[in-house]
């Protein structure tokens, strides 16, 4: 199965180019069982386990892409995978015609849990990344971009503090901001907001969406929410449950830029899409729930 | 405002509450410490206990002299109180230094590499249950001299907590940090030195603490074998069977270890940000 952007849709590209960014081609992951032989005089074998299979996807340049799909099904496998941090076990993933096999600074990730170093004040957090990414790089260059990331994601006056003096919402504003420090060609996000109340995901969606604005960067963000889906994104990739999962078709959400949540809320197209959506989940999350009653 | 009014009420008689616990418990300290030398002052003018056992007056007269006068020197046999405890806290300055030399780098290593892990796992496994004591005939013999003795044995007794606890903090570093550093492209080196170590740091501060802990108890049953320190003080004191300056250098020893085990105990909130510590 092949769902790929070009072939159903013309580009989103402000320049009109419909160029491949990023390519995943027949994408599959298996997690190893324990079934060598100690494990099997034990009798504590576990069987292989599929979970993402066959994973065919193209996102162009400047793309904001959601992944939606049932709990468990593997997005985070394939995040995984694209960001480098673990390896398909078939199939390719290419970045600008490129394949890539392990993490580099051109791919930026956000993480559900903020994954920010407790020892280090908010500004030696996005300091790391800087110097770990452009060691070369002059002082003065460096702390000038720490201070624009800062202010981009509202930090300012918390320069000092540590993580664990920050509320949820603060600190995920500095994992965004580490991660764009580096200038990657691309954003990888894990359910940013997933440990966020609600309040507070409402207000960092909106300030993604500005900072998405400000800077077009190719983003892959793995989400629960609908909402959040077709607030931010330009495509919407639903899986199928695992194992094995599958992409099931990948919606286009056609709402102008730059947006904001009532506009978007009010778009002819918007409960149709959101309609479409819930159905997908619903039935995949049921079939979950069935396959673990049997 | 009456809105407002419980609020305060609440706040005050909560912390009426506190300092009262605190008070309470004071009292209660003071109390049980003024009856128990009352007890020991009765008993020991009625002679309930073992013959020539001091009065709590006459301990505390001691005591009292032995604060006041630490640093004299009459000769390895009479010396201040002062300069033993200098003496011992200088043996386990010199250990302790050398067993952390030792203890955090092969943590770090053991902790980060499965097969060094599992190559050296043996001999710690086997040699941390051992009695540093057990090791003082073989210092003698190595050595030769008491104090490099010494300095033997607290190194050895205050490398297992060290060397546990930092592999431990190294092996389950979260790990998010890990993908931050590898999402970033940092090198070995780098991830070691400004992720790994300093994630562990907590874990490695709580090593040292208990390797201080140990070396200051074994330092006084070592000392018992080798001639000055505060735990030859002792034993000298039992040669001449004068039962007060003992009562008195234990109280000594217990102050110091409380006092050092503070200083760590400062450290590892210093290094703890936010995370619970052990
Ligand atoms: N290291 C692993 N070893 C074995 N199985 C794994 C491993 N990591 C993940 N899995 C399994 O692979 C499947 C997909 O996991 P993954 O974390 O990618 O799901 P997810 O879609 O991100 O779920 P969630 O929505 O809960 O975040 C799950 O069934 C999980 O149990
Ligand atoms: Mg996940």
């Amino acid at each position: 199965m092949n769902t790929s952007f070009t072939s159903n849709s013309p580009s989103v590209n402000p320049n009109g180019s419909a160029s491949v960014q990023i390519s995943l081609s027949h994408v599959s992951k298996v997690f190893w069982g324990k079934n060598g032989w100690l494990n099997k005089i034990t009798r504590q074998t576990t069987p292989n386990f599929i979970a993402i299979e066959d994973i065919n996807l193209d996102i162009q340049h400047n793309t904001f892409v959601s992944i939606i799909g049932p709990s468990g099904c593997g997005k985070s496998t394939l995040l995984n995978i694209i960001a480098g941090l673990s390896s398909a076990t078939s199939g390719t993933v290419s970045i600008n015609g490129q394949i890539v096999d392990k993490p580099g600074p051109d791919r930026g990730m956000v993480f559900q849990n903020y994954a920010l170093m407790p020892w280090m004040t908010v500004e030696d957090n996005i300091k790391f990344a800087v110097e770990t990414v452009y060691p070369k790089m002059p002082r003065k260059q460096q702390k000038r971009i720490i201070q624009e990331k800062i202010q981009l994601v509202g930090l300012q006056g918390a320069e000092k503090k540590h993580p664990h003096e920050l509320s949820g919402g603060m600190r995920q504003r500095v994992g965004i901001a580490r991660a764009l420090a580096i200038n990657p060609q691309i954003l990888l996000m894990d359910e940013p907001f997933g440990a966020l109340d609600a309040l507070t995901r409402g207000f960092l969606q909106e300030e993604i969406e500005r900072i998405w604005e400000k800077q077009r960067k190719t983003a892959i963000m793995i989400t629960h929410s609908i909402d959040e889906a077709l607030l931010l994104s330009d495509r919407i990739v639903m899986m199928t449950k695992g194992p094995a999962a599958r992409i099931d078709k990948v919606l286009k959400v056609p709402f102008s830029r730059p947006r904001n949540r009532t506009v978007v809320e009010n778009h002819p197209a918007y409960l149709q899409l959101k309609q479409d959506m819930e159905n997908h989940l619903y039935r995949e999350t049921r079939a979950v729930e069935e396959a673990r009653i049997k | 405002m009456a809105a407002v009014k419980p609020k305060i009420i609440n706040q005050k008689s909560a912390h009426r509450l506190i300092s009262n616990e605190n008070l309470q418990a004071l009292l209660l300290f003071l109390l049980s410490l003024g009856l128990f030398l009352l007890f020991w002052e009765m008993g020991a003018r009625l002679k309930l206990f073992a013959k020539g056992m001091p009065t709590a007056s006459l301990t505390i007269t001691e005591l009292w002299y032995w604060i006041t006068h630490p640093f004299y020197n009459n000769g390895p046999n009479d010396l201040g109180i002062g300069w033993n405890l200098l003496i011992s806290l200088r043996r386990v300055a010199i250990g302790y230094t050398l067993a952390s030399i030792i203890a955090v780098p092969l943590g770090v290593l053991v902790g980060i590499s499965k097969i060094a892990f599992k190559a050296f796992n043996p001999y710690f496994q086997l040699l941390k249950p051992v009695s540093p004591l057990a090791w003082l005939p073989l210092g003698l013999y190595l050595f030769r001299n008491s104090e490099l003795t010494g300095i033997f044995i607290i190194t050895i007794a205050s490398i297992w907590p060290t060397l546990t606890n930092t592999a431990f903090g190294v092996a389950n570093v979260n790990p998010d940090y890990l993908d931050v550093s590898k999402t970033l492209g940092a090198s070995r080196w780098r991830t070691i030195f400004k992720v790994i170590i300093p994630a562990a740091l907590p874990n490695i501060i709580s090593g040292l603490r208990i390797s201080m802990g140990i070396s200051w108890l074994v330092i006084v049953a070592a000392e018992m074998l080798l001639g000055t320190g505060l735990g030859y003080f002792i034993w000298n004191e039992w040669n001449n069977l004068y039962i007060p300056n003992i009562l008195v250098a234990i109280f000594i020893i217990g102050i110091v270890g409380i006092i050092l085990d503070q200083i760590f105990a400062y450290l590892e909130k210093l290094v703890s940000f936010g995370r619970q510590s052990s």
